[in-house]
């Protein structure tokens, strides 16, 4: 008996506890209203581009990569601050620290109650985002996607580090003439839904059915899930299930670093050629010690810095999204852009012994 | 028992007030109340509807699973394979769809496949009496696995506009999502089901002995079967949801989300060693990891900074009931020592006592 009564009263004082939460949050919706006038002041959007409209001073420009800690992002948005602090504005990154999309949107819904000018995304899946980078743009928050695209209709603009065509075609290129044009050739790549990777992958497999590469058989497909342990596993997989075995392409930084690793202390050394997308300062080691002859990669630096321009120029009412008009992105120069809402970046470079120690990212 | 003349620290001790106020639910009530008004005060944009709405829609589906795995705790069984339950019925639902199956008959057959994969974790445990750790680890891993077998790498996505924009409406301007109101009506029938009903004392006798439940004439391994079911439909509707708020059915949906779950129910004040707990403390507990990841989201804390206070809230909610029980058994023998009397017997497992009775 003195159980339940006892029970009753700690539900009762739950239940109190409960309804003066709920009062709180409700009295806290004028803050909401203020919040908005505050940040309804800009020119931004909805009406004619301006090309010659100065950027505005102290943008509040927010970077939310796919993953956080992840040395390539960290490189990207590296670029985005530089470009942020040339133009007085306020750089901040956010992220989650698993490359997930449902983590991205509750980023995303607290940027739009901060309230920020502008958000740099690279999207970990290209409609999960959308719901929430839509609220956000109703807030009159520029959204700018990088490196990985949502929806067109979810976002202001696409900043492409390269087209995937460019991009795939590069690495079977470099494959090609590493294996000497014939054998078995084997993709290491990153999660098996990453947007990128998937698309580069098709746009391989396609290209392989061209005459040219009639002698070049793509066996497999592993996924190292960005995961160096992982991928590191893969790639002894790939070599134990494939004797064959004449190249590996990994169409990602963790999986062609992993990769490099494994094979720079193997006996497939020099022997199994290895290309893809690396960074200059990961594959360095492996290009000099003659594990990887050539890999490719555009300069995410520039890539960021780009996004923070092309977000700039999106909320000082420069450009709308609408293909053709053009704007200034710092010492990259003027990019126009095109269908879609895309920006190009530029090809890939591609880097060997000759030219890795000229860059530092 | 309790001699004729107490004295008055006694009696304070055997007040309902005071029950009620050492218990752990009113404990997480506290807290919670302190964050949210730390949060509202000293937190930028915290105070606004919006932050309800986002933070309730990500309550739902942690809401839903740690609801279903509550029955599961108190039996002293675990299910690990809640949040591959809820990814595969999302990749099901995606294929579905896409297979061009109606969403109603497709939704139906979710629920039905839920059903399945807490049945398939249930016979493992109480038909073939494996240990559920080792059953729902396999699980975790079968069920992802089918999801990618499933859906592989593809998003299906284009579900009807009406349906998705339901996952995320509010009730009129109160911020609060609909789909709040089911969670609550099973949050009810549940609650019901553990506290007022035989079944739910025939789980806390299994939790607490299993073998004198037994002999109790309680059907253990039935009743551990059912509650696997439960888990498992919970966990589909958690992945209805989930795939409906975010607009697009994946293999990888909730990936990881199974330890936000359990963390949710022993913050709660379920034992992991079973026969201990309540689904007010769950529900309290799901909606303060919630409210805390939003507050310290907004006050710009980084992802690292969150799993930290996370993992830190799972091992006090371990920690503390252990120590308090210690400290409470210390003082029972100093008073025992100093009256010469019989300590008090603990036999309320709503009061803060850690150890498994």
């Amino acid at each position: 008996m003195t159980r339940s009564r006892r029970r009753l009263v700690s539900g009762a004082a739950s239940l109190a506890i409960l309804i003066t939460l709920a009062a709180s949050a409700c009295g806290g919706t004028s803050r909401d209203d203020n919040n908005d006038s505050s940040s309804g002041s800009e020119p931004e959007s909805s009406g004619e581009a301006d090309p010659n409209a100065p950027i505005q001073e102290g943008l509040h420009i927010t970077f939310l990569p796919k993953q956080i800690n992840n040395p390539y992002f960290t490189v990207s948005d590296g670029g985005g601050e530089q470009a942020v602090s040339e133009f007085g504005g306020e750089y901040e990154e956010v992220g989650p620290s698993e490359a997930t999309a449902s983590s991205q949107v509750s980023y995303i819904n607290t940027l739009t109650q901060q309230g920020v000018d502008a958000i740099a995304v690279s999207a970990n899946d290209p409609n999960a985002l959308c719901g929430a980078l839509n609220q956000a743009r109703s807030a009159n928050i520029a959204v700018v996607t990088y490196d990985s695209d949502t929806s067109p209709d979810c976002r202001d603009v696409f900043v492409n580090q390269a087209t995937s065509d460019s991009i795939a075609k590069i690495q079977l290129k470099l494959i090609a003439e590493q294996i000497g044009g014939s054998g078995q050739i084997a993709i290491l790549s990153a999660t098996p839904n990453a947007t990128n990777q998937n698309a580069w992958i098709d746009v391989m497999k396609q290209e392989l059915k061209k005459p040219q590469y009639a002698n070049i058989d793509l066996v497999d497909i592993a996924y190292g899930n960005d995961d160096d342990e992982k991928s590191f596993q893969e790639t002894q997989g790939l070599l134990s299930s494939y004797p064959d075995l004449k190249g590996i392409i990994s169409p990602t930084t963790v999986g062609i670093a992993a990769a490099a690793r494994y094979l720079s202390s193997s006996e497939y050394k020099g022997k199994v050629a290895l290309t893809g997308l690396g960074t200059p300062n990961q594959m360095r080691e492996y290009v000099k010690d003659g594990t990887v002859q050539e890999f490719a990669l555009w300069d995410p630096e520039k890539l960021g810095y780009l996004a923070a321009y092309a977000a700039a120029a999106l909320v000082s009412g420069q450009i709308t999204g609408a293909p053709g008009e053009t704007f200034e992105a710092g010492n990259l120069g003027q990019y126009t852009i095109q269908d879609d809402g895309v920006i190009v970046l530029g090809p890939p470079t591609v880097f060997n012994k000759g030219n890795i120690d000229d860059f530092d990212f | 028992m309790v001699p004729e003349q107490r004295t008055d620290r006694r009696s304070l001790s055997k007040s309902p007030l005071w029950a009620a106020m050492t218990s752990w639910d009113f404990a997480l009530l506290v807290i919670l109340a302190v964050v949210l008004a730390a949060a509202t005060s000293r937190v930028e944009d915290f105070a606004q509807t919006i932050t309800l709405t986002f933070l309730l829609l990500d309550v739902v589906p942690v809401a839903l699973m740690a609801t279903g795995l509550t029955l599961v705790i108190i039996t002293g069984e675990i299910d690990l394979s809640v949040a591959s339950t809820l990814g595969l019925t999302s990749a099901v639902l995606g294929q579905l769809w896409y297979s061009g199956y109606t969403l109603e008959l497709a939704l139906v057959l979710c629920v039905v496949l839920g059903a399945l994969l807490g049945a398939l974790n249930g016979l493992f445990v109480a038909g073939l009496g494996l240990p559920s750790l080792a059953v729902t680890i396999g699980t975790l891993a079968l069920y992802r696995g089918l999801a990618y077998v499933i859906l592989g790498d593809r998003a299906v996505a284009d579900f009807p506009f009406d349906w998705t924009t339901r996952a995320v409406d509010t009730i009129g301007n109160t911020g609060v999502p609909t789909a709040v109101v089911p969670v609550i009506g099973l949050a009810i029938l549940f609650g019901i089901t553990l506290h007022a009903t035989p079944i739910g004392r025939g789980l806390f006798a299994i939790g607490n002995n299993d073998a004198t439940a037994r002999f109790s004439g309680i059907s253990v391994g039935w009743m551990k079967f059912w509650t696997f079911v439960a888990s498992g439909v919970m966990s589909s509707l958690a992945g209805i949801f989930w795939t409906f708020r975010y607009a697009s059915a994946r293999a990888d949906n909730g990936y990881g989300l199974e330890l936000a779950v359990v963390a949710a129910v022993l913050l709660g004040g379920v034992s992991i060693f079973g026969g201990r707990g309540d689904l007010l403390g769950v529900l309290t507990a799901v909606v303060l990891i919630a409210t805390l990841q939003r507050t310290l989201q907004l006050a710009r804390y980084s992802d690292e900074v969150l799993n930290l206070v996370t993992g830190s809230l799972l091992i006090l909610s371990v920690v503390v009931p252990n120590v308090i029980a210690m400290i409470r058994a210390w003082w029972a023998r100093r008073r025992a020592i100093d009256d010469s009397v019989p300590p008090p017997e603990h036999h309320d497992r709503r009061v803060l006592e850690g150890t498994n009775t």
